[in-house]
């Protein structure tokens, strides 16, 4: 029996094929560099309305003011973004790469994911479409959910279908002067995922959309907007992963959320992105705004990521609980290895009154990566009894990588109850050597050590996501020891 | 089935294992013991592979085979069996999980599909049956939590299912009630064949009462100083091991 992530994966690696993209694919890009002029291409190439553009131009120009931010625990390489195409859409071109060209490692990696032979030739520089052709995956189920008035379409077609929802909240969540990447993506970005889930609906089925980042010196900028209307529900599942380039590449997207009366939404992703390979050559820089607001009261948004990708990540998932009673949820999984660096972690800003948040996070350190938790618990004076509970867990798998803690909090109302808590370990050779006395081998005691440790986490997705999580979190460590 | 032959080994450059030989054959129940250091759980390492530990001299055979050339794991699968003297705590990871994963490692090795999840779960529930464990306990995180006790008793479940060839058990029954003690020696009792053997390492006599040796070894640095039946335990029990450290210094002298 085929796993749904499985399909998932199948069915969006494979999309191409379905759609006569197999051969023949090339992009059709624009001179690379960001200009007033560019990010006006950009609009036009989408046929936008203006007031669209308005909106890409102001954030454009407040990017300019600003600096990258420097408060991360990262070791950033600096990004010259004259060297970026900021625009690629795919047309034809003629057959590229055999699959001697794709990295052994990232074709053993897609041997373990089930991945067959044909698609990963695909995937080695052709299959970069699929980005774009994420909608397939949206496609199979779109008339089912249509019947129930549920709108899940690519944000291009959003903004030409409806307007008016796009108008009304894009940007509420985060504006486009919230941090230097959300400009930047508010300016330029491509496309991306739009899904407004209508009054006292609940969804029937999960939603997903997966992300491939695009061919080479390509930016990618896509923008998710997912509003849940009073009393609906809704699952949103993220996946993605990138072909190996030795040239590092820039993934900066924007998630909002907006969470009416009542409503409630699960938004689980599991990142994949190129880390670069064993040296630290290439890999995604992952900046990445994502932010829920619990906008009615009762609502809730919960976030569930399992990050094993990227060469640098940088991410805040994040909840504004503005509607009494709300709540927040934030469960994570950050594995670095090898090089790789993780800044990763979530801001709970109480508002309202009885807000509640949880945090759960957990941190996987293996080679020379480094790994930090930075959190932010902000209760405001009106939040009359929130409460927050935070855990933030660390394991090392070796003593050159590295776990760091950063929890922020502010309190202004005296009522507030927040906890926090974290924990450092070590996976040891006593646990391992345990193990493979029982027969089980070194990689399979890791991912078995690290699956225990990261259950919480990894409870919370949805079953058939849990089980491709699982065995990503084995894949991406292995080699980790010994 | 098992020969070891003139082992020596040291850890971290000391010598601690000083000539090793011992010859176990199918069906045999060998007990081993000897004073606190003396080297008996390194040589239950070095017979399970454990990195530390480095032979220096000798060899092992097990069942035709050079033991010390393969790895823990291989080991395990062709039915080596340690029973940890202090068992290791695994959070998170189920028991259920964690003896499925080893139980299908071993059928795969043997050429066999793995079981299903209700194949498995049945063969869990007749094994915890069979050693008395509690079945709460195999609901729970690998030892996580359990006491002295159970994570012992544990041992013994984990054996059971896994269905070794030879057992080594590393002072399995200290820190074990009566009750418990019983229990484990039935649980090994029940899964002795004519054809499966086990070194049973113990400070006390009181577990041969249960579990009947064929022979009684007693380790002293590092050295195998007596073999006898197994009213050699009783004396034991009776005498301490002065007289024993008194007849090696004597040997020694002469
Ligand atoms: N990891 C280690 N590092 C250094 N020395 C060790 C290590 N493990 C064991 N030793 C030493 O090796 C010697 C033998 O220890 P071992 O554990 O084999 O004794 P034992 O006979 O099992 O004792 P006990 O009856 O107390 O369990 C001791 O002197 C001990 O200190
Ligand atoms: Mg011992």
């Amino acid at each position: 029996m085929e796993k749904a992530q499985d399909k998932i994966l199948s069915e969006v690696t494979s999309g191409e094929y379905k759609y006569g993209f197999y051969s023949d694919i090339e992009m059709e890009r624009i001179p690379k560099g960001l200009s007033e002029d560019v990010v006006r291409i950009i609009s036009s190439k989408k046929n936008e309305p203006d007031w669209l553009l308005e909106f890409r131009l102001k954030a454009y120009r407040h990017w300019l003011t600003m600096k990258m931010p420097k408060w991360p625990n990262l070791k950033i390489p600096p990004i010259d973004y004259n060297e970026i195409i900021f625009y690629a859409a795919p047309k034809q071109r003629k057959t590229l790469n055999s699959l001697d060209d794709i990295d052994p490692e990232l074709k053993k990696t897609f041997d373990k994911l089930g991945i067959p032979l044909e698609e990963q030739k695909h995937l080695s520089g052709v299959a970069v479409d699929a980005v774009i052709d994420s909608v397939s995956v949206k496609t199979t189920f779109k008339e089912t959910l249509a019947e129930m008035g549920i709108i899940f379409c690519s944000f291009s077609d959003a903004v030409k279908e409806y307007p008016d929802l796009v108008r009304r909240y894009m940007g509420s969540v985060v504006p486009y002067t919230d941090n230097f990447f959300a400009s930047l993506n508010s300016a330029v970005f491509s496309d991306g995922s739009f899904c407004y889930i209508p009054k006292g609906v609940r969804c029937p089925m999960e939603l997903s959309t997966y992300f491939r980042i695009n061919s080479a010196n390509t930016g990618q900028f896509e923008r998710t907007l997912l509003i849940a209307d009073e009393e609906s529900y809704v699952s949103y599942l993220e996946g993605c992963t990138a072909p190996s380039r030795d040239e590092n590449q820039l993934h900066a997207a924007i998630v909002e959320i907006i969470a009416e009366k009542s409503a409630e939404v699960k938004y689980s992703t599991v990142q994949n992105w190129y880390p670069g390979n064993k040296d630290g050559l290439g890999g995604v820089f992952n900046f990445v705004t994502k932010r829920g607001l619990c906008k009615g009261e009762n609502s809730k948004i919960s976030w569930t990521q399992i990050e094993t990708g990227s060469a640098i990540t940088w991410k805040y998932p994040s909840c504004i609980l503005r509607g009494d009673n709300s709540t927040g949820e934030f469960y994570s999984v950050a594995v670095t290895n090898n090089h790789q660096q993780a800044d990763t972690g979530t801001k709970m800003i109480h508002i309202g009154k009885n807000t509640k948040s949880t945090i759960v996070s957990k941190g996987i350190s293996a080679g020379k990566g480094q790994n930090s938790y930075r959190g932010l618990v902000k209760v405001l004076r009106n939040a009359t009894n929130a409460r927050n509970y935070s855990q933030c867990d660390s394991l090392l798998l070796g003593d050159k990588c590295g776990a760091h803690t950063f929890p922020y909090l502010e309190v202004d109302n005296q009522t507030a109850i927040v906890e926090h808590e974290a924990t450092t370990s070590k996976i040891g050779e006593d646990q391992i050597f345990y193990c493979n006395q029982r027969g089980i081998s070194t990689e399979d005691a890791i991912g078995l050590i690290v699956n225990g440790y990261a259950r919480e986490v990894i409870n919370k997705l949805p079953m058939e996501f849990a089980v491709e999580a699982q065995k990503l979190l084995q894949i991406s460590l292995e080699g980790s020891i010994g | 089935m098992l020969v070891i032959n003139n082992l020596k080994a040291t850890i971290s450059g000391k010598n601690i294992l000083k000539g090793i030989s011992l010859k176990v054959k199918p069906g045999e129940i060998h007990a081993i013991m000897g004073p606190n250091g003396s080297g008996k759980s390194t040589l239950a390492a070095v017979l399970a592979g454990r990195e530390f530990v480095e032979v220096t001299e000798g060899t092992v055979t097990y069942l035709g085979k050079d033991l010390l050339s393969m790895s823990p794991e291989e080991r395990a699968k062709e039915g080596i069996f340690l029973g940890f003297q202090y068992p290791i705590e695994i959070p998170g990871v189920s028991m259920v999980n964690f003896m499925k994963t080893a139980v299908n490692e071993h059928r795969k090795h043997k050429g066999l599909d793995p079981l299903s999840a209700s194949d498995f779960l049945k063969l869990m529930r007749e094994k915890k049956e069979m050693v008395e464990i509690d079945s709460k306990l195999a609901n729970r995180s690998v030892n996580e939590g359990f006491s002295g006790g159970e994570k012992k008793k544990n041992e013994i479940f984990q054996m059971a299912m896994l269905e070794p060839r030879l057992a080594i058990l590393d002072e399995t029954d200290s820190g074990l009630d009566i009750d418990a003690l019983r229990i484990v020696a039935n649980g090994v009792n029940k899964i002795k064949r004519p054809d499966n053997s086990f070194i049973v390492i113990t400070h006390y006599q009181r577990l041969l009462d249960y579990i009947v040796p064929d022979v009684v070894h007693v380790l002293y640095d590092g050295r195998i100083v007596k073999t006898a039946g197994k009213e050699l335990a009783l004396e034991l029990e009776e005498k301490g091991y002065d007289w024993i450290k008194k007849e090696v210094e004597n040997s020694i002298l002469a």
